[in-house]
């Protein structure tokens, strides 16, 4: 068959003019960049640190930049960029865990929703309202209780809190696809109800579901960071940035700075995900010739 | 032999409104009848209630006899196993009929998959075949397109590709040139006319185009009101219409044809298709009729002999052309 190989070439082609589009998006390239960063760092630090991330020095506590430490030591004496490089790892992790958490549970829940439609779509939607309605925090705090303060308890409870938002998001884009012609057409050529939501359904809302999930991936990292500094994340001497934040919190008056590099790197971090989000969302929409 | 019988289908609302009122017609293995009407007259309704694709909140009563198999009745199942395949359906609108987030190869393969099991290199081989069959110039780089990389009339021949991948028994064509520009109306109806001929399938041409229907169909189907107001060859149809509406839309056809003596204005239909359940008693057309009488305060029924049936009180017994009285 002569289809194969011109096919392939056009793939090829197709590929290296995505990659051209994705650097010349400024949110894609700017977002890739940093989140590039953040993924390299976190796989650095497995392997190597300037020091080790839990090595105390009592004789170096409190020291400001220098050569051999660059960011300083904290209160303890442990180098602050070796606990920044590994507090990447626990921000990366809390990112994945709590998005695949509230996708696996929100995204098929919504879509379901969006098919069923009448008392089984209620049923659905009137759940997710209540645990909506129900405080992330508090959320946080039982599951701490319960299974004892994690990193993965905090965000399971970061995640839990998160589906609600993806139901109510993947059930009002679906709807308006199944409304359209071609789900309409997939229905006239035979194709049945969940192989349209999985084949016609998910790619036409997967846009809008990558935009919110690197949106939702950067305020996982934000919450993880804000359970640690109330004592619910990932508990210490583990480096983690919100962590890192809620110790500089007690040096503030004696060493500023501190608290500035964990910050920078949440807010870097956070920055890159969702740029990375918007920017995705563009380039998809540029390639199947959409506006915004 | 007899392939589709509609008996007696109504399609109404939640609240009761019949917006298809006892449509009865019948297709022959193999023949072409064209559903004609104007907007709201119900002939998009009557086909997507024969291949069970209803929006949400109306519903169909009566028979839709296929294969002598009544598809009102069946399961959702079974009507999924017949759609796309001995039953396939082509849209009015390619533009939005084509899924934005799939290779057009993928798509017009997706039937066949479907229903022939095919795997997915197979399908793709297949859809390029397709695709040279339905005339896209470059068969082969169209099918790695994006839709919206194609133009409206090579989205309909895409379209029309999925229609026939299962060799169907029957093609329910529901305007499939109205989105189009006219420059290329001709040439997709024209590849639609070869395609039927080809798989030797039936074809349910709706359309409001007499024009069209006089030369693609073997007979006419005249709706208006969401009944069946004349049926009959497409000869008799188009040179002396019974009913006063099929007159009507033949003379706005007729007009737009280059050679038709004109006198500077475009025959039209008085007024104008009412909203649906605000249509007259007795005749639905009985307000637009120029022949309306106090008879038409009474629902005609459909009479005549086995070929030709007409609903009309005073139907027209001369050929068109002749003085009217």
């Amino acid at each position: 068959m002569t289809a194969a190989p011109v096919e392939i070439a056009g793939a090829c082609q197709r590929d290296r003019a995505g990659i051209r589009r994705w650097a010349r998006n400024p949110s894609a390239a700017a977002g890739g960049a940093l989140v590039g960063l953040i993924v390299a760092v976190a796989l650095v630090s497995l392997v190597w640190t300037p020091y080790p991330p839990l090595a105390v020095d009592p004789s170096h506590s409190l020291a400001g930049p220098s050569w051999s430490h660059p960011l300083g030591t904290d209160q303890y004496g442990r180098d602050v960029l070796s606990r920044l490089m590994a507090g990447s790892r626990v921000s990366l992790y809390a990112g994945v865990v709590s998005v695949l958490v509230a996708t696996v549970a929100g995204v098929p829940a919504g879509l379901l929703a969006a098919q069923w439609g009448g008392v089984p779509a209620q049923v659905v939607l009137r759940l997710s309202d209540v645990l909506y309605a129900f405080p992330a925090l508090l959320a946080a705090i039982v599951l701490s209780a319960a299974l004892g303060s994690s990193t993965t308890t905090a965000m399971l409870a970061i995640g839990i809190a998160f589906v609600p938002v993806l139901v109510r998001v993947t059930r009002s884009n679906a709807l308006v696809v199944l409304g359209s012609d071609y789900v309409l057409a997939a229905r006239a050529y035979g194709r049945r109800p969940l192989a349209i939501l999985r084949r016609h359904v998910l790619p036409n809302i997967a846009t809008t579901l990558i935009a919110q999930m690197s949106l939702l991936f950067s305020l996982a990292i934000l919450a993880e960071a804000g359970l640690d500094y109330l004592g619910l994340g990932t508990t210490p001497p583990t480096a983690s940035w919100g962590d890192m934040i809620q110790t500089a919190q007690n040096y503030l008056s004696q060493d500023p700075l501190l608290s500035v590099w964990p910050g920078t790197a949440i807010f870097l971090a956070v920055l890159g995900f969702s740029l990375l989000g918007e920017g995705t969302a563009e380039l998809r929409n540029a390639r199947l010739g959409r506006s915004a | 032999m007899t392939l589709l019988s509609v008996r007696d289908l109504c399609v109404s609302t939640a609240g009761g409104l019949r917006l298809v009122d006892g449509v009865s017609f019948e297709v022959q293995k193999g023949e072409r009848v064209g559903l004609i009407g104007e907007s709201g007259s119900g002939k998009s309704l009557t086909a997507l209630a024969i291949v069970g694709l209803l929006g949400e909140g109306l519903r169909a009563t009566g028979q839709v006899l296929f294969e002598n198999e009544d598809l009102l009745a069946v399961s959702e199942r079974r009507r999924c196993q017949l759609r796309g395949n001995a039953l396939s359906m082509v849209f009015q609108e390619p533009m939005t009929a084509l899924n934005p987030t799939m290779r057009v190869g993928k798509q017009v393969g997706e039937a066949l998959r479907v229903h022939r099991g095919l795997s997915r290199r197979a399908a793709a081989r297949a859809a390029v075949e397709l695709l040279a069959r339905v005339e896209l110039p470059h068969p082969e780089r169209c099918a790695v397109m994006y839709p919206h990389e194609l133009s409206g009339g090579q989205r309909q021949r895409a379209m029309m590709a999925i229609a026939i991948s299962c060799d169907p028994l029957l093609v329910v064509a529901d305007e499939p040139t109205t989105a189009l520009d006219v420059t290329v109306q001709r040439r997709v109806l024209e590849l639609l006319d070869r395609l039927v001929a080809e798989e030797g399938c039936a074809l349910l041409l709706i359309t409001h185009d007499l024009a069209v229907v006089s030369e693609m169909c073997d007979r006419v189907v005249t709706m208006y009101g969401g009944r069946v107001v004349e049926v009959g060859p497409v000869e008799r149809m188009v040179s002396s219409p019974a009913h006063p509406y099929t007159e009507a839309l033949l003379a706005t056809s007729l007009a737009v044809s280059i050679d038709a003596p004109s006198d500077g204005a475009l025959p039209t239909i008085a007024g104008n298709v009412p909203a649906a359940g605000q249509f007259p008693s007795g005749c639905a057309f009985r307000d637009r009729c120029p022949r309306r009488a106090p008879a038409c305060e009474e629902t005609p029924l459909l009479a005549g002999d086995a070929t030709h049936k007409v609903a009309c009180w005073r139907p027209i017994t001369e050929p068109v052309g002749s003085p009217a009285r």
